[in-house]
């Protein structure tokens, strides 16, 4: 039995459906990550699963209880949870007594109340702040007092709601710290919201997709990093090279898609004359001057549309009688000489392809 | 000229000397003040706790009435007062026309506007997110309420002063439930009215003087609070 059951839920705001027929079971232990663009309902399902909020529709149960309206339920299982709100408030006191607070309203005796509290101190690396005003620490700071507040209570579950989103690089790293050693003392079930696909794919275990107010798609962060359910998770989980086209043929597993006149093979099960969207990670996409004799099924002829450099990578577009966009290190960028308008052959496995049904 | 010269410098010597009189009346206006203000807080802390945390028809409208009448004037209060608790008021049974318990009461009437409406846009300016962690670290209603006062502990109690300023300094409302009775309900507005409609300046102005002072104080607590 999952710790945290879910059923047809949704949620309004004036007359508007925010989040609608969510089913989601959380398995205690686990680490959840709920991806998805910004307002597309994460924080909403958030506080309904923290029972912040009572859901417009369908039913939550907690532990085995349904908790959807009963309120002396909804108190004794929000005990057991803690919720790290995207812009986490510091009450105007020392940092030391913010993070006392849960405890001392479960009227927990004040050894206790101090040794869970350094605890959760250390752990968050704030123990040296605990005699300042809360209201006096950096944004970075103030994530981490909010997660030792969390922490001190001992939830059974954790949720945070973008935890690093408006952070620097070094606080994120901190507080992903944090998180992955809770994580994998695997006490704590974890379930988090975040826009950023990779921190999904770094911390969680099992990622859901979260778009317009539905659950598109769940599934660990392999699954949904190389096979996304539709085109819209497939555009948030970066999947640059999304091509429509028809299957003209099949040989076996192997199928044969015209896009635009050219010819792509890939591994599927839709018949012959079905429209699909062929579905190409842009860094299972290789460069070369030369025409390569490898096992890889689709090479193409074209010549460079244009290099974008990120980080330390080079983001190439390839014009081959459709845009195929690819990824390459800088070093390799030099040492192909790519540059725009040059003559290049782009080759990709036909595993590398993931098809998916097209329905518009 | 030279009377209101004299008069100043008899008021001072009867401040420094600790004249028994002007003490005493000072005292009472002090404790009559404060005893309305904490009757006052006590009542309007917990109401504008339960206003401004539920949801209902005509919130809006009741925070509007309730800031109408931080202007209520202090003669309505008192006819308002004196017709209830009058000999032949429905309360007059009572016999407390006339003391110190009336007057207590109709300050109250007077301040308790103030101190809700003041209360209330003081928890207001609380930002909502303290009251959803605390909430989401467990904490009960009532808990969560006390954590919302703390956050405005300040403006809260800069609403309180507000009240017992409004209170010590109002003399229609006195004057007429208390009767300015000298010893027992002459407080530092009745008695400067009746001493100045007499011509006695120096006992006007050194309560005058008196009640600035407390003024004064008042707001310098004020800023103190309002500064941090």
């Amino acid at each position: 039995m999952a710790l945290i059951e879910t059923v047809n839920i949704g949620q309004r705001y004036g007359g508007q459906n925010v989040l609608e027929d969510v089913s989601l079971d959380i398995e205690a232990g686990e680490a959840f990550a709920l991806i998805g663009p910004t307002g597309a309902g994460k924080t909403t399902l958030l506080r309904l699963l923290d029972l912040l909020e009572k859901p417009a529709a369908g039913s939550i149960r907690f532990d085995g209880r349904d908790v959807t309206a009963n309120k002396s339920l909804r108190l004794g299982a929000r005990r057991r949870m803690a919720f790290v709100l995207q812009k986490p408030v510091v009450f105007n006191m020392s940092v030391y007594d913010n993070v006392a607070c849960g405890l001392k309203w479960r009227k927990q005796k004040e050894p206790v109340v101090r040794q869970r509290v350094n605890q959760a101190l250390e752990l968050a690396g704030m123990a040296q702040y605990a005699k300042r005003n809360a209201r006096t620490l950096s944004g970075g700071e103030t994530q981490r007092v909010a997660i030792a507040r969390a922490l001190a209570i001992a939830p059974e579950v954790l949720f945070l709601d973008e935890p690093t989103a408006n952070l620097d690089p070094v606080s994120t790293a901190k507080i992903e710290e944090v998180l992955a050693h809770i994580i994998g003392e695997g006490k704590t079930t974890v379930v988090m919201a975040t826009h950023n696909m990779s921190q999904g794919q770094r911390l969680a275990g099992r990622i859901g997709v979260i778009m317009n107010g539905r659950l598109l798609q769940l599934g660990s962060p392999g699954d949904i990093f190389s096979t996304p359910g539709n085109k819209e998770v497939a555009e948030f989980v970066g999947v640059d090279n999304i091509l429509s086209g028809v299957i003209v043929n099949r040989d076996e597993e192997l199928v044969t898609i015209d896009v635009n006149g050219a010819l792509i093979q890939a591994i599927s099960d839709y018949p012959i004359g079905a429209e699909v969207h062929a579905l190409i990670r842009p860094e299972d996409v290789t460069l070369a001057l030369h025409r390569d004799v490898s096992s890889a099924r689709n090479t193409f002829e074209g010549s460079i549309a244009k290099t974008l450099l990120i980080g330390a990578l080079v983001r190439v577009e390839v014009a081959c009688g459709f845009p195929l966009f690819a990824v390459v290190t800088k070093r390799s960028a030099e040492d192909l000489n790519l540059a725009v308008n040059k003559k290049i052959y782009a080759t990709f496995k036909a595993t590398a392809v993931h098809i998916i049904k097209r329905w518009n | 000229m030279t009377e209101l010269w004299d008069g100043l410098v008899t008021a001072l010597k009867l401040i420094i000397s600790l004249d028994p009189e002007v003490m005493a009346i000072a005292g009472r206006s002090l404790a009559i003040s404060a005893t309305s203000s904490t009757i006052a807080a006590l009542i309007c802390l917990p109401l504008a706790t339960v206003i401004h945390f539920n949801k209902f028809r005509g919130k809006r409208t009741l925070i509007n009435i309730i800031q109408t009448m931080f202007s209520l004037p202090t003669v309505a209060v008192g006819l308002f007062v004196f017709v209830l608790f009058s000999g032949a008021g429905p309360l007059g049974g009572l016999g407390i026309i006339f003391t110190p318990a009336v007057m207590v009461i109709g300050q109250v009437v007077l301040i308790s506007p103030i101190m809700l409406g003041l209360t209330i846009s003081a928890l207001s300016g609380v930002d909502k997110s303290i009251a959803d962690t605390a909430v989401s670290l467990g904490a009960s209603r009532l808990q969560m309420a006390v954590v919302t006062i703390r956050e405005a502990r300040f403006a809260v109690l800069a609403a309180l002063i507000m009240g017992f300023g409004r209170a010590i300094s109002e003399v229609g409302l006195s004057l007429m439930v208390g009767g300015n009775i000298r010893g027992y309900t002459r407080t530092i507005t009745t008695a400067i009215s009746l001493e100045t409609s007499k011509g006695d300046l120096e006992l006007a102005l050194a309560l005058g003087i008196i009640l600035i002072f407390i003024a004064l104080i008042i707001n310098i607590v004020l800023n103190r609070i309002q500064q941090r």
